[in-house]
């Protein structure tokens, strides 16, 4: 089946891997800017960072016919230097009209602190101006509760947001209520540890429907599974799930998310 | 026309697993318990005693009620914490 991996962070990712995504029926890839598992020290590394995502990683992608898009942001880990934030945001609208960027991202909390909550919403608020669509990040473990309803409670408190341009990463059984609930898109992370399974993210689409889910892989330079959207299929297959509901997740939704954003130019062997 | 599995189907497919995992868990707290020092007053252990508790619940809300008991609690007056003055 073919599918589209909303959330992967290929920049960490071999070539091999390119191939073995594409065998597996990865037509497209949306790549969030990220941690780079070291804080950067100037505006001029996140500019080379946004370069390799805007230049390179889609002529990699393209070596396997696979389509790449990108969002771009500073990310929450390196949101503490508010000063350096402020830079790389005020950088961040010289690539906005690259080909194949969909908007700013993965924003979001990490500790949830008072500096990370600042940087969130001057994101925010360059992507009103600017009329980009945007994707979070919400918090692991022990502060993911707090720091998704924190993030929901910045965003419904701003009546110029359109929910439905917004889609809202890593949610669990605790938090995707919420996220639904409030209208937003909510995508659901699939991690060989510590996060959301194959089995678990099924459960969660039988529980609340396919409207507005999406399931991504996450796969960065930790511990990670790239391959973890086809883990998906299988274990839906194996539910006796009907092939139109798991395409909803892993094809139609993402293309009706990103297809919003002015930089979606579709997929490899989509007519529409 | 797919169908859907029925709770037989669910219990002959989860079983094994569903076992081993058990095992897990009961070998874990038993080297926890075997090892020196004790740890009856860590907050983790606290949480875990009453995940195992959330476990023999009814209803299908187990997963979730877990998760909850796993995070930090979500305080609803943050803004005014971080910033008072507005
Ligand atoms: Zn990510």
């Amino acid at each position: 089946m073919d599918y589209f991996d909303p959330h992967i962070h290929m920049v960490s990712r071999t070539t091999d891997d390119y191939e073995t995504l594409a065998k597996m029926g990865c037509v497209a890839v949306s790549e969030p800017a990220f941690w780079a598992g070291f804080d950067r020290g100037s505006v001029d590394g996140f500019r080379d960072y946004f370069r390799q995502l805007t230049e390179f990683e889609p002529t990699r992608a393209g070596w396997y016919g696979i389509q790449h898009y990108t969002w771009l942001c500073i990310n929450a880990k390196e949101a503490e230097n508010v000063s350096l934030s402020r830079e790389v945001i005020a950088m961040i609208p010289e690539f906005l009209d690259q080909p194949g960027v969909l908007g700013i991202g993965e924003i979001g909390l990490n500790k949830n602190t008072k500096n990370e909550s600042i940087v969130f919403q001057e994101h925010v608020e360059l992507a009103l101006k600017t009329d980009e669509q945007i994707l979070i990040h919400t918090p692991h473990l022990e502060d993911k509760y707090q720091g998704t309803r924190m993030i929901l409670d910045m965003l419904t408190s701003d009546s110029r947001l359109n929910r439905a341009r917004v889609l809202v990463d890593h949610v669990e059984e605790h938090t995707v209520r919420h996220v639904l609930e409030a209208g937003f898109w909510a995508g659901m992370t699939l991690y060989p540890v510590s996060k959301c399974t194959p089995a678990r993210a099924a459960d969660i689409v039988e529980r609340y429907g396919p409207e507005r889910l999406l399931v991504n892989s996450a796969g960065d330079w930790g511990p990670s599974k790239p391959t973890a959207v086809p883990d998906f299929i299988l274990e839906m297959r194996r539910r006796g799930h009907p092939e139109s509901l798991i395409r909803q997740v892993v094809y139609d939704n993402p293309i009706r998310f990103f297809g919003q954003s002015r930089g979606f130019r579709g997929v490899p062997g989509d007519a529409s | 026309m797919t169908t859907l599995p029925t709770a037989a189907d669910v219990l002959d497919r989860e079983f094994l697993e569903v076992r081993a995992k058990i095992l897990q868990v009961a070998a874990a707290l038993d080297r926890i318990d075997r090892a020196s020092g004790d740890v009856q007053t860590d907050p983790r252990r606290q949480q875990i005693q009453r995940g195992l508790e959330t476990l023999l619940a009814s209803g299908d809300g187990r997963a979730e009620a877990i998760q909850l008991g796993f995070s930090r609690p979500y305080e609803q007056d943050w803004q005014q914490a971080f910033f008072p003055a507005e």
